[in-house]
């Protein structure tokens, strides 16, 4: 029982009890026959039979669709070093004291978080070859999606950056370093730690996003499973299973970012117990007991 | 520029697509949110355990890989619709994750005196979400909801990949016979960021009329 679930209901009585486990049949019923349904959905059309599921138990089945995976992941990774440095830097950008500065990465931003990276990857597969800017398979897929991800990042890390406690800049100033002395030995590092969790997060949303390889039939897993259903028939079986390792994959790194927020929180706690502990003399008095 | 005055038509289908495209879906995930953002706080552990599947599940799955599932595979066992049909069921079902749980972050905002409050004049469990804490939590989240929404505007694009001639699509076939890519594509560009424009407009217009000062 959290938070959420606390204000909205006591503890049940009797009533409440009964009502919950009414509701849980109810529930329960529902949830089998849809499950019911699609079963006979498959049977109906023969799409259950042992032979169809098989080639699934297969190394061979596997080996393909893992190779599809390690592509969709070399894309993800070379996407995310990218992105993640151009956000940074576009971050750095527009919160820079310079305005010509500020405005070009703030007009960059503002474009590319709303347009379409399928519109960019139009742009690199129809347009950019006509002038002379033929990139390969694999970059073809990664450019246009560093442009749109680099936007995300540049978001994440300027909210961040903002979010830092003005003081610590101050401080820094104060001490004589300067303004990029500043943000790299002070407001950085705490940022990117408070950020970690987001980060992570947008690294789901970019993995997600390298399924785009389908378009430009850059091997990576979704058009790996494309391949592989046009050569065994095996169409709805191949697409499941590939949905499947998405689902593995991109919840376990969703369940990583949970950890990280989760410890996050604990980072924080024990600061603020340890600046509460240092000056004791100050504090007599003062704490709530 | 004569590239996209000669293929006006063409491209306003398109546009006229898109913004049909985003409108259905917006308000079916809209619904699908409030209905699964329900269930992940209803006081029954079965349906709060439905609620959390659902969204895992279309988080962490690409909208193209279920477009693709849908409108390629889920004919093998004998489920059709039209194109425009599965594009917007697909995408609504997608973005409904993420509308509940902005919507529950919402739900979270509101205070505990007010859901204690509806119980205490006894209210039920569904009166006092319907009355009370649904109308205060949505409108602590207009603006993760608007920012959603842009994000769907520019996720209907990716029924193009399926076959849905919308904006995206149109422009590309509208290049691919006049091979003006700079102007056609920077016309669709534009005509997509004047759509978010109008979402935040919208958005900023809503929050400035409901949101609760507290």
């Amino acid at each position: 029982m959290n938070k959420t679930q606390q204000i909205l209901f006591d503890e049940p009585g009797p009533r409440a009890q009964r009502r919950i486990r009414i509701a849980t049949v109810l529930g329960a019923v529902l949830l089998a026959g849809a499950l019911a349904a699609a079963v006979y959905q498959f049977a109906s059309h023969g799409e259950l039979a042992a032979a169809r599921w098989e080639p699934f138990t297969t190394w061979p089945i596997w080996r393909y669709l893992l190779n599809g995976l390690w592509a969709t992941l070399r894309a993800a990774a070379a996407t995310a070093v990218l992105s993640a440095v151009l956000g940074l830097l576009l971050a750095l950008g527009r919160l820079s004291t310079h305005r010509p500065l500020r405005w070009l990465a703030g007009a960059y931003v503002e474009v590319f978080r709303t347009v379409p990276t399928l519109l960019l990857i139009y742009v690199t597969l129809f347009a950019l070859p006509q002038y002379g800017l033929n990139f390969p398979l694999f970059w073809k897929l990664v450019v246009p999606l560093v442009v749109s991800n680099s936007a995300a990042f540049a978001e994440i890390f300027r909210s961040g950056i903002l979010a830092l406690d003005r003081g610590q800049t101050e401080a820094g100033l104060a001490i004589g370093l300067r303004r990029g002395q500043v943000m790299a030995l002070v407001v950085l590092p705490q940022a990117l730690l408070q950020l970690a969790p987001s980060l992570v997060s947008q690294l789901v949303g970019l993995l997600k996003d390298t399924s785009l390889g389908f378009v430009v039939s850059y091997t990576e897993l979704l058009y790996s499973g494309q391949v592989l259903a046009s050569y065994t028939h095996l169409l709805i079986q191949t697409f499941l299973v590939v949905a499947l390792i998405y689902l593995v994959v991109n919840a376990s790194l969703s369940k990583f970012a949970r950890v990280l927020q989760a410890r996050n929180g604990r980072f924080g706690g024990r600061r603020k117990r340890r600046a509460v502990e240092l000056p004791p003399a100050l504090l007599e008095g003062n704490t709530p007991r | 520029m004569e590239a996209l005055t000669a293929h006006l038509s063409q491209l306003g289908h398109g546009l006229v697509t898109t913004v049909e495209l985003t409108v259905v879906t917006t308000v079916g995930a809209m619904l699908l949110g409030i209905v699964v953002a329900t269930l992940r706080i209803a006081p029954v552990p079965l349906l709060r355990a439905i609620g959390t599947a659902y969204v895992e599940v279309f988080q962490n799955l690409p909208l193209l890989a279920l477009l693709v599932l849908f409108v390629f595979a889920l004919p093998t066992i004998g489920i059709t619709f039209p194109l425009f049909t599965s594009a917007a069921i697909v995408i609504a079902v997608y973005e409904g994750a993420y509308l509940a749980e902005a919507i529950r972050a919402g739900i979270n905002t509101v205070g505990v005196g007010q859901a204690e409050a509806a119980r205490a004049i006894g209210l039920t469990f569904g009166q006092s979400l319907r009355h009370v804490i649904l109308p205060q939590g949505l409108r602590a989240v207009i603006q993760p909801i608007g920012n959603i929404c842009i994000a769907l505007l520019m996720n209907t694009s990716l029924a193009a990949a399926v076959g849905v001639v919308e904006l995206t699509q149109a422009a590309n076939n509208v290049n691919l016979v006049e091979a003006q890519p700079i102007a056609v594509f920077t016309g669709a560009g534009l005509a997509y960021m004047l759509l978010a424009l109008i979402i935040g407009q919208v958005t900023g217009l809503l929050e400035r009329r409901l949101a609760i000062v507290r």
